[in-house]
């Protein structure tokens, strides 16, 4: 693979658009100057969704990070001289029961969902990369332990072991992500593991071990980069399903402790039927902020699918 | 096929060993043993208590020893007594496990016709404005947590239609009402069909992905070609030589989908007060009743392991090619 950003070359106009039309190809197989990732690049752009996507999503992490500074008001200290307040000039999206501002919450719930998101995908990718090389590559006894943890933890539902987990552990930010990284990496390492199991038969492998190559070199710099388009793929959906996770964690009551900001603590907070016909500004907004977030995502996610794999030679279970 | 069947089998002893395993020790190996995490914060609980309780309980017995005696125990149907409540745990369970089954039964009904015809629909269709639609529907299906879609439906057809034209047009909660005048059966249906319908949702949309996926394959494969160059009938084309193809892999989403529901179900039951095995399991956790939560687990991930192991074998049986892989 050939080192080059992910941006278009910026030599002057793309040459592809600059060849006359008769010699280019029915297809854009991108033999005439364009490397894989400004291939994939271009297919990625063409997206309209998964670039609302990006924009979406940087304006939440931009809202994550600057929280404490742009946030209106005190996420957690009760104001008793507002509480259920609609919205209003003072309070854009009305106050919850206690007298906190909504808005406020929510921006400060963005970097408890966006936070868990990053950390607990960045810990399974690694195990589950591990797990999935060292099965693929090695196989035999390796394979067959390691295949058949996957198997046992597959058989369980995450969130059922998460159940019995964070009682026990406590419930912290940490230990949610903690918990939901350590529960969900048999899917990459499944992946992994296959991709392993046809590259390490492929011609540069062989001519890679010929020349003595150790297998060290041969996973980290011959297999590993052809595996990185599924694995970012599967990275993005899993950072969704991650948010939708810790806010059905907090929403049972069983994630984020209030009053501490999360969109499920806030979303909790309005089971109730008197609630959900009176004050809907105060479910209507967490809500729409999990389904934003994770709809903007989940576009981030097929279009890098789309843009990373066009003929869908690796199947990624949704 | 016997072979098939028979390492099929042998493949799932060393799972379910596993997960008795993995059951068995989150709550015995995790820090602070399970009895600790039982004392809330704050009570005036003597350390002396503890240990008397924990003889008693057999707990302090090197781990193996009580794995042997858990899982003994286990076999023979006994799953232990509440730690909270001090019910039976099994008999707990017989009486919402059919609850349970009704719910995810139903949705597993809608979401299998539903989106199984939608998926057939949106294939023969491929680019066209319902093709697009069922693409959006499948991303809500798969982007929009079930918690959300729970509350969302209680509001709009629960709460507004009250609030609105003061008609009852689904409870909100509930699984029956008590002095409710119609008949039992119909009653029932109708505490049924919201969180049924909301729990249907995501499995929906999962059918009908695969199953357009599936279909948009065969679709392209040479025996259809075959077929109609030998100037079948289109409607003969699609229904013996596409569909009766194109169908067939789908018995596998069947046990695809199950761990969704499950999970979905924990959420459904608890925001709908359907007094399940889903709203029993947060219960317990709320209890930090590790008894509980142990059997709700190895409960969950046996019906998994049984349900994917169901379904390789129907697959194979349906579909001969797969056993001689």
């Amino acid at each position: 693979m050939t080192t080059t950003s992910f941006e278009p070359s910026p030599l002057g106009p793309e040459p592809i658009e600059s060849v006359p039309l008769v010699w280019q190809p029915a297809i854009d197989i991108g033999w005439v100057t364009s490397t894989p990732r400004q291939l994939a690049w271009r297919r990625f752009r063409r997206n309209r969704l998964a670039i609302a996507g990006v924009v979406v999503l940087a304006v939440l992490a931009l809202i994550a990070i600057l929280a404490p500074v742009i946030a209106p008001y005190d996420p957690i200290k009760p104001d008793l001289k507002a509480f259920g307040k609609p919205p209003s000039a003072a309070h854009l999206l009305g106050t919850d029961s206690s007298g906190r501002d909504v808005l406020s919450r929510l921006m400060h719930g963005a970097r408890v969902s966006l936070s868990i998101g990053i950390v607990a995908v960045s810990i399974y990718l690694t195990i589950g990369t591990i797990l999935g090389s060292l099965a693929g590559y090695r196989r035999g006894l390796t394979d067959a332990i390691i295949g058949r943890t996957t198997d046992t933890v597959m058989s369980f539902p995450s969130l059922i072991i998460i159940l019995a987990i964070i009682p026990i552990v406590g419930r912290s930010i940490f230990n949610i992500m903690i918990v939901i990284g350590l529960l969900n990496w048999p899917a990459v390492c499944r992946l992994v593991r296959g991709e392993f199991l046809s590259l390490r038969e492929r011609e540069y492998t062989l001519a890679a071990r010929g020349i003595g190559a150790r297998d060290r070199r041969i996973i980290v710099r011959h297999i590993l980069p052809n595996v990185t388009g599924p694995l970012v793929v599967l990275a993005s959906f899993g950072m969704a399903d991650a948010i939708i996770a810790e806010a059905g964690l907090s929403l049972l009551g069983l994630g984020i402790q209030p009053p501490a900001p999360s969109w499920g603590v806030d979303l909790a907070a309005a089971i109730d039927v008197g609630i959900l016909t009176n004050k809907p500004w105060l479910w209507v907004f967490p809500g729409a902020a999990i389904a934003i977030s994770v709809l903007s995502i989940n576009f981030i996610g097929d279009g890098l699918r789309d843009a990373l794999d066009p003929r869908g030679t690796t199947v990624i279970r949704r | 096929m016997r072979r098939f069947v028979i390492r099929r089998l042998l493949l799932a002893v060393p799972i379910l060993l596993g997960v008795s395993i993995v059951t068995f020790g989150f709550a015995n190996l995790a820090p602070g043993d399970p009895l600790s995490a039982l004392v809330r914060p704050g009570s005036d609980v003597k350390p002396a208590d503890i240990e008397k309780l924990k003889e008693q309980l057999g707990l302090n017995k090197p781990v193996h020893e009580r794995y042997m005696t858990w899982i003994g125990q286990v076999l023979q149907g006994n799953l232990g007594v509440e730690l909270v409540g001090g019910q039976p745990i099994a008999r707990q369970l017989a009486r919402r496990i059919p609850n349970t089954v009704k719910l995810m039964g139903t949705a597993l009904a809608i979401s299998l016709v539903l989106g199984v015809s939608l998926g057939i629909l949106s294939a023969y269709r491929q680019h066209t404005k319902l093709d697009g639609l069922m693409t959006t529907l499948v991303f809500a299906g798969i982007s929009l947590p079930p918690y959300l879609l729970a509350m969302i439906a209680i509001f709009v057809f629960a709460v507004l239609p009250f609030k609105l034209f003061g008609i009852h047009l689904f409870p909100a909660t509930g699984i029956e009402d008590p002095v409710s005048t119609a008949p039992p059966i119909l009653d029932e249906l109708w505490h049924l069909l919201l969180p049924a319908g909301v729990l249907a949702f995501g499995g929906t949309a999962t059918f009908l992905r695969y199953t357009r996926a599936s279909v948009l394959e065969v679709m392209r494969q040479d025996h259809v070609t075959t077929a109609r160059s030998k100037g079948l009938a289109e409607r003969t084309v699609r229904l013996r030589h596409i569909l009766r193809n194109a169908l067939l892999p789908i018995v596998t989403v069947l046990g695809l989908l199950l761990p969704t529901l499950i999970v979905g179900a924990l959420f459904v039951e608890t925001i709908f007060t359907w007094p399940g095995v889903g709203s029993y399991a947060i219960e317990v956790t709320r209890e930090r009743d590790y008894a509980g939560i142990m059997a709700v687990a190895l409960l969950t991930s046996v019906t998994i392991v049984v349900a994917n192991l169901v379904t390789d074998i129907a697959y194979a049986y349906v579909d001969p090619r797969i056993r001689y892989r």
